[in-house]
C-alpha cells in the first residue's frame, strides 16, 4: 500500500480525504436523508415514526385541510384569508374552513423576519463596515476588535441582556421613566416583552456582527487607487460611492446576507425567549414537533421545507452573485 | 474620501457601536444587583461573603453551572482535536490532489455551512435515536447499560460541524503555498512522513491553529445542536443558561455572563497580541 | 564499457488528458540518452518540450511509463526521490522559509545522520564554495535572489550527489547577473567535477555552458552534441531554427557527391554539405545562417554559391546591419553583417534597389530533410 500511495496521487488524496468524507456521510448525509425519509411517514400514539410513503406531513403544511374539497376550494381559502383574516378569528368558525391558515402564516412570519432582519443589519452595518475599512490601521484593529467581542460572547447570554433591558420594569422603561418625569410629561410604560418587536430587536442585535464582517473584508479590499481613479475622472464623492464602492462591495453583502439569513429562518431561542409561547417561528414548530408534539415525522417535513428554502435562497444568490472567501473571514 | 469629512458617519457609528454595547454593560452592571428578583437595579449588592462580588461567589459554588462548565470545555477540546486533525488532512487532499471523490467532498463540506443549524440538529437527533434504538434492543440492554444521548454525542455532532470550518480556513492559508518546499526536503532525504513533519507542517500551522481556535470558539458557544444533540449530565453552559431564563433569573446569571464576556475578552486580546506579534 | 552518469533508455513519460474526454498527453517520447561523468549537459528547448519533466524524472518526482533509468549503470526504477544519489536545485529555490540558511544548508546532511560536527563543518565548506561565508544564521527572505540561488546549490552540493540537476535555475535574475553566474556555475563545475544536468529554455546559455546539448522538442530528443555540432550541423529544421538563427530554402536535392549535395530552388543551383541517409531527388530544405552570407560588388571567385540580388530592406542594429535580399522571386534572405569598419562607408549603403552579389561557402550551408 506503501508504494500505491507513492504512486498515485490520487490514492493519496482519497486517503487523506477519507476521515471528513466518512464523518460527513455518518452525521450530515445519512441523518438529512433519514429526515427525508421520516418526512414521509405517519406517527403512532407513543410519538414514534410510522415510515410510508405518504405526502400528508407536506399537504398538512400547505393548510389544504380535511374540509378541503379540491384545489379550487382550497386558493379560495388562501385568498380569503389574506384578503379577510378577520374572517378565521373565531377558532369554530375556522375550524370548519378548507384552508388552515397556521403553517402558511408562521412560514411567511419566518421569511418576514428573516428579511425585516437582514435589511436593518444591512443598513446599521454597511456604515460600519464602511468606516473600518476607510480608518488607519491601527484604528482598524481597535474597531474590529470592538466588533468581535458581542460575537463572540454567547447568544444566549445576549440574548437574556435584552429581556433585563425591554422588559416592563426594565432598563429601558425605567430611564424613559426618569426622562419623561423630568421633562413633566406623561409616560405609558412600553409593553415590549415579550413581542415580536423584541424579537426582531435581538435578532438584529444577535446578527449585525456576522453582517460587518464579510462586508469590511470586501469593503478593505478595494484598492485606494480606484478611489483615486474615479476622483481623476471627475466624479463627486457620493457618485464614486453609487458607482465603485457599491457594486465592489457587493459580494460582502451577499456573503453577509446568506450569513444572516439563513440563520433566522431556523431560528428557535431568540423567539422562544423573547417573543413568548405566542410568537411561533418555523424553528419553533419544528422544535415543538420533536420535543413537546412528538410528531418527528411531521417535524421532519417542516424541516425538509426550510432547507429546500434556504437552499434556494443560498443557491440564487451564489449563482448570480459568486461564492467568495469572504465567509471565511469570520 | 476620508472618514474626517463626515462627522454624520462617525456619529452613526457611534451610535451603532453603543447600541452594541449597552446590552452588555446592562449585563455586567446588574451582575452586582442587590435585589435577588433583578429586575431593577437597586443598588450594589453587599453581602457575606464577598461584598460586592457576592453573586459570583454564589456562582461559583453553584455546582451545576461548574458541571457545566466542565462539559463545555471537555466537549470543546474533544472536537477540537478531532475536527483540526480531520479538517487539515481533509484540506490538505482538496487542495493538492486531484480524486474521484472530489467533489462530493467539497459539497458535502460546504452543506453545514449553509443549512439551518436547527436542520442539522434534528437530523442527527433522528440518527442517533434510531441507532440507539436498534442496538438497544438487539443486545437486549437494560436501562443502566443502554445507550443514550449524552457528552459523546454531543462530541461527535459538534467535530460534524466543525470539521467544514476548519477545511475551510486551512485551505484560505494553503493557497499561497509553494509546493516545491516539499520537493527540495525529499530530494534532500526526506521521506514522506519527515517531509510533512518538518516542512510542511510547520509552514502550514498558521492556519491550523487559526482551524483549531475556530472550531474551539464554535463549540463552545454552540447552543442549536447541542440541544438537540445532548442528554442527561452533558449540559453545557449555554443550554444551562438557557434553563435558567425560564425560571428565576438571578444575578447569579449575570455573574456566569460577566465570567463569560471577561473570558471571551481575555482569549481576543490574546489571539491579537499573537497574531501582531508574528507579523 | 565506460560507465554512464546518467543513462536514459526509450523513457515515455505519459499524463492523462487534463480535461474530462481529452486523450491523454506525451510528455515525453522515448528519448534514449547518455550523459557522461563529470559533463556539463543541458536539455534545452521551448516550453512544454518535455526537458523538465525528463529532469524530473531522473530526479524522482515523476515516475516513467515505460523505459528505464539508470544512474552510473544502477536502474533506478520506482526508487522515491530521497532515495536517489542526486540532487536538484530548483526554479524558484525552494528554500525552506522558516530555517536559517546553515538549517537549509544542513537538511540533506541531516537526513543522512551526519554527525553534528561533521555538519557544521560541511555547511561552512558548502557556503565558501558559493561565496556566501557568514550568511549561516540568515533568513531566506533577507536574502536577494541572486543569494538565495546560492543557497539553493550549496544545499544540493553538500551533500556529494552522483548528479546535480539544476532546473532553470537563472530564470528569476536579471541580465547582467544571470550572466555572471552562468560563468560561476560554469567555473563551479569544473572545479567540484560532478555531472550537471542543467535545464533552460535559453538558447545561448546552453551554449555557453554546456559540453554536450540536447534540443528537445514535443517530447522528442532531436539532437544531442556539443554547441559547435548542434550550431554547425543542426540535423532537422527545428534545431536550425530554434539555435540561432538560420534562413530556410525549399527545394531539391538534385545529386549527392560525397559529403556534398547539389541543391535546386526556384532555378538556382546551390552546393551545400548534408547529412548521411538523403537520398537524390528528394524534397528538402536548404539551411544557411545570415551571418555566413557574404555580400559583395563583385562576383567572388571562392565558392560555387552566388547569386545577383536586389537589396530589399537594410537596419543598423548596433553592432550588425541586417539586409534582407532577394535572389529569386521566392527565395529571400537575411543577412547580418557585422559593422567592423565605421559606419558610413560607401558600398552598400543607400535605398534598397541596389543589386548586389550574394554568396556563402557550401560549408556553410546544410542540407535538411525533416
Amino acid at each position: 500500500m506503501l508504494k500505491r500511495l507513492r504512486e498515485s496521487k490520487s490514492f493519496r488524496g482519497t486517503l487523506l480525504a477519507s476521515p471528513a468524507m466518512l464523518w460527513m456521510i455518518i452525521l450530515l448525509i445519512i441523518p438529512l436523508v433519514l429526515i427525508l425519509i421520516t418526512s414521509f411517514g405517519g406517527r403512532d400514539p407513543d410519538g414514534n415514526v410510522i415510515y410510508g410513503f405518504k405526502l400528508d406531513n407536506y399537504i398538512r403544511l400547505t393548510g389544504y385541510t380535511e374540509n378541503c374539497t379540491g384545489i379550487g376550494d382550497y386558493f379560495g381559502g388562501l385568498i380569503e384569508a389574506i384578503a379577510n383574516p378577520a374572517a378565521y378569528e373565531d377558532i369554530q368558525v375556522a375550524a370548519t374552513k378548507c384552508f388552515d391558515p397556521l403553517y402558511l402564516q408562521i412560514l411567511w412570519r419566518s421569511i418576514l423576519l428573516a428579511f425585516e432582519t437582514t435589511l436593518i443589519v444591512i443598513l446599521l452595518g454597511y456604515p460600519l463596515a464602511y468606516y473600518i475599512a476607510r480608518s488607519s490601521a491601527r484604528r482598524r484593529n481597535t474597531l474590529l476588535f470592538l466588533v468581535l467581542v458581542p460575537l463572540w460572547t454567547n447568544f444566549v447570554i445576549r440574548v437574556y441582556a435584552w429581556i433585563i433591558i425591554l422588559r416592563g420594569q426594565g432598563v429601558l422603561n425605567s430611564v424613559l421613566v426618569t426622562l419623561t418625569s423630568l421633562l413633566g410629561l406623561p409616560f405609558q410604560p412600553l409593553d415590549l416583552y415579550p413581542s415580536p418587536g423584541a424579537v426582531l430587536v435581538g435578532m438584529v442585535y444577535e446578527f449585525l456582527p456576522f453582517m460587518i464582517l464579510p462586508m469590511y473584508t470586501t469593503l478593505e479590499k478595494i484598492a485606494p487607487s480606484m478611489y483615486e481613479a474615479a476622483a481623476d475622472l471627475g466624479a463627486r464623492p457620493f457618485r464614486t460611492f453609487l458607482r465603485v464602492t457599491l457594486p465592489l462591495s457587493m459580494p460582502g453583502v451577499v456573503a453577509g446576507t446568506i450569513l444572516v439569513f439563513v440563520p433566522v429562518m431556523g431560528t428557535f431561542v431568540v423567539s422562544d425567549i423573547l417573543g413568548g409561547k405566542n410568537l411561533v417561528l418555523v424553528g419553533n414548530l419544528i422544535q415543538r414537533q420533536f420535543l413537546d408534539a412528538r410528531d418527528p415525522a411531521f417535524g421532519s417535513a417542516a424541516s425538509i421545507i426550510l432547507m429546500a428554502m434556504t437552499l434556494a435562497v443560498t443557491v440564487y444568490y451564489t449563482r448570480r452573485f459568486g461564492f467568495g472567501e469572504e465567509i471565511a473571514s469570520a | 474620501m476620508s472618514n474626517r469629512r463626515s462627522p454624520l458617519l462617525r456619529l452613526f457609528v457611534l451610535l451603532v457601536f453603543g447600541f452594541m454595547y449597552i446590552p452588555i454593560i446592562v449585563l455586567i452592571v446588574f451582575a452586582f444587583n442587590s435585589s435577588r428578583l433583578n429586575v431593577m437595579f437597586e443598588g450594589v449588592v453587599n453581602r457575606e461573603p464577598c461584598g460586592p462580588f457576592y453573586w459570583f461567589c454564589v456562582l461559583f459554588g453553584n455546582k451545576a453551572a461548574l458541571l457545566a462548565a466542565g462539559n463545555t470545555l471537555k466537549i470543546a477540546l474533544a472536537s477540537t482535536v478531532v475536527s483540526t486533525v480531520i479538517g487539515t488532512m481533509a484540506a490538505l487532499a482538496l487542495q493538492r490532489y486531484r480524486f474521484r471523490a472530489r467533489a462530493f467532498s467539497e459539497v458535502s463540506l460546504y452543506i453545514p455551512i449553509i443549512i439551518p443549524e436547527i436542520v442539522m440538529g434534528i437530523s442527527i437527533l433522528v440518527l442517533f435515536t434510531q441507532i440507539f434504538r436498534i442496538v438497544n434492543s438487539a443486545l437486549a440492554l437494560g436501562p443502566d447499560q443502554r445507550l443514550g444521548l449524552g457528552l459523546g454525542t454531543v462530541i461527535l455532532a459538534h467535530i460534524a460541524f466543525s470539521i467544514p470550518f476548519v477545511v475551510l480556513t486551512v485551505r484560505a492559508r494553503l493557497h499561497g503555498f509553494d509546493a516545491s518546499v516539499e520537493e527540495a526536503a525529499m530530494d534532500l532525504g526526506a521521506n514522506e512522513w519527515t517531509t510533512f513533519r518538518r516542512v510542511t507542517l510547520p509552514l502550514i500551522m498558521p492556519g491550523v491553529l487559526s482551524g483549531a481556535l475556530l472550531a474551539f470558539t464554535l463549540s463552545l458557544d454552540d447552543f442549536i445542536i447541542t440541544f438537540f444533540t445532548t442528554g442527561p449530565g452533558a449540559t453545557t453552559l449555554p443550554i444551562y443558561v438557557y434553563g435558567l431564563l425560564r425560571r428565576i433569573i438571578t444575578p447569579e446569571v449575570n455573574a456566569l455572563s460577566t465570567v463569560w464576556i471577561a473570558v471571551v475578552l481575555t482569549a481576543l486580546l490574546v489571539s491579537q497580541r499573537l497574531r501582531s506579534q508574528r507579523a | 564499457m565506460q560507465g554512464h552518469a546518467i543513462e536514459l533508455r526509450d523513457v515515455v513519460k505519459q499524463f492523462p488528458g487534463t480535461t474530462r474526454g481529452s486523450d491523454p498527453v506525451l510528455a515525453v517520447d522515448h528519448v534514449t540518452l547518455q550523459i557522461r561523468d563529470g559533463e556539463f549537459f543541458s536539455l534545452l528547448g521551448p516550453s512544454g518540450c518535455g526537458k523538465t519533466t525528463t529532469l524530473r524524472m531522473i530526479a524522482g518526482f515523476e515516475m516513467p511509463t515505460a523505459g528505464e533509468i539508470y544512474i552510473h549503470n544502477r536502474p533506478i526504477g520506482y526508487t522515491p526521490p530521497y532515495q536517489r544519489p542526486v540532487n536538484t536545485v530548483f526554479q524558484h529555490y525552494a528554500l525552506f522559509p522558516h530555517m536559517t540558511v546553515g538549517q537549509n544548508v544542513a537538511f540533506g546532511l541531516e537526513m543522512k545522520k551526519v554527525a553534528r560536527e561533521d555538519i557544521h563543518k560541511r555547511v561552512g565548506e558548502a557556503l565558501d564554495l558559493v561565496r556566501l561565508p557568514g550568511m549561516r544564521d540568515r533568513m531566506p527572505k533577507q536574502l536577494s535572489g541572486g543569494q538565495q540561488q546560492r543557497v539553493a546549490l550549496a544545499r544540493a552540493l553538500v551533500n556529494h550527489p552522483e548528479v546535480l540537476l539544476l532546473d532553470e535555475p537563472l530564470g528569476a535574475l536579471d541580465l547582467k547577473l544571470r550572466k555572471e553566474m552562468q560563468l560561476e556555475l560554469k567555473q563551479l563545475q569544473e572545479r567540484v567535477g560532478i555531472t550537471f544536468i542543467y535545464v533552460t529554455h535559453d538558447q545561448e546559455e546552453a551554449l555557453t555552458m554546456s559540453d554536450r546539448i540536447a534540443v528537445m522538442d514535443h517530447g522528442k530528443a532531436l539532437q544531442v552534441g556539443t554547441s559547435l555540432e548542434i550550431y554547425e550541423a543542426p540535423n532537422c529544421r527545428f534545431v536550425a531554427d530554434f539555435i540561432g538563427e538560420t534562413n530556410f530554402i525549399s527545394g531539391k536535392v538534385s545529386s549527392l557527391n560525397g559529403a556534398d549535395a547539389e541543391f535546386e530552388a526556384d532555378g538556382l543551383k546551390m552546393v551545400a554539405s548534408v547529412e548521411a541517409g538523403v537520398t537524390p531527388g528528394a524534397q528538402a530544405t536548404l539551411a544557411v545562417r545570415p551571418e555566413r552570407i557574404v555580400l559583395s560588388d563583385t562576383r567572388p571567385e571562392d565558392t560555387p554559391n552566388a547569386y545577383l540580388a536586389e537589396v530589399i530592406e537594410i537596419v543598423y542594429v548596433g553592432n550588425d546591419t541586417r539586409f534582407r535580399v532577394q535572389l529569386a522571386p521566392t527565395i529571400t534572405l537575411s543577412v547580418r553583417r557585422q559593422n567592423v569598419l565605421p559606419v558610413g562607408m560607401p558600398a552598400l549603403h543607400g535605398p534598397g534597389g541596389k543589386r548586389v552579389w550574394v554568396s556563402w561557402h557550401p560549408g556553410s550551408a546544410r542540407v535538411l530533410v525533416s
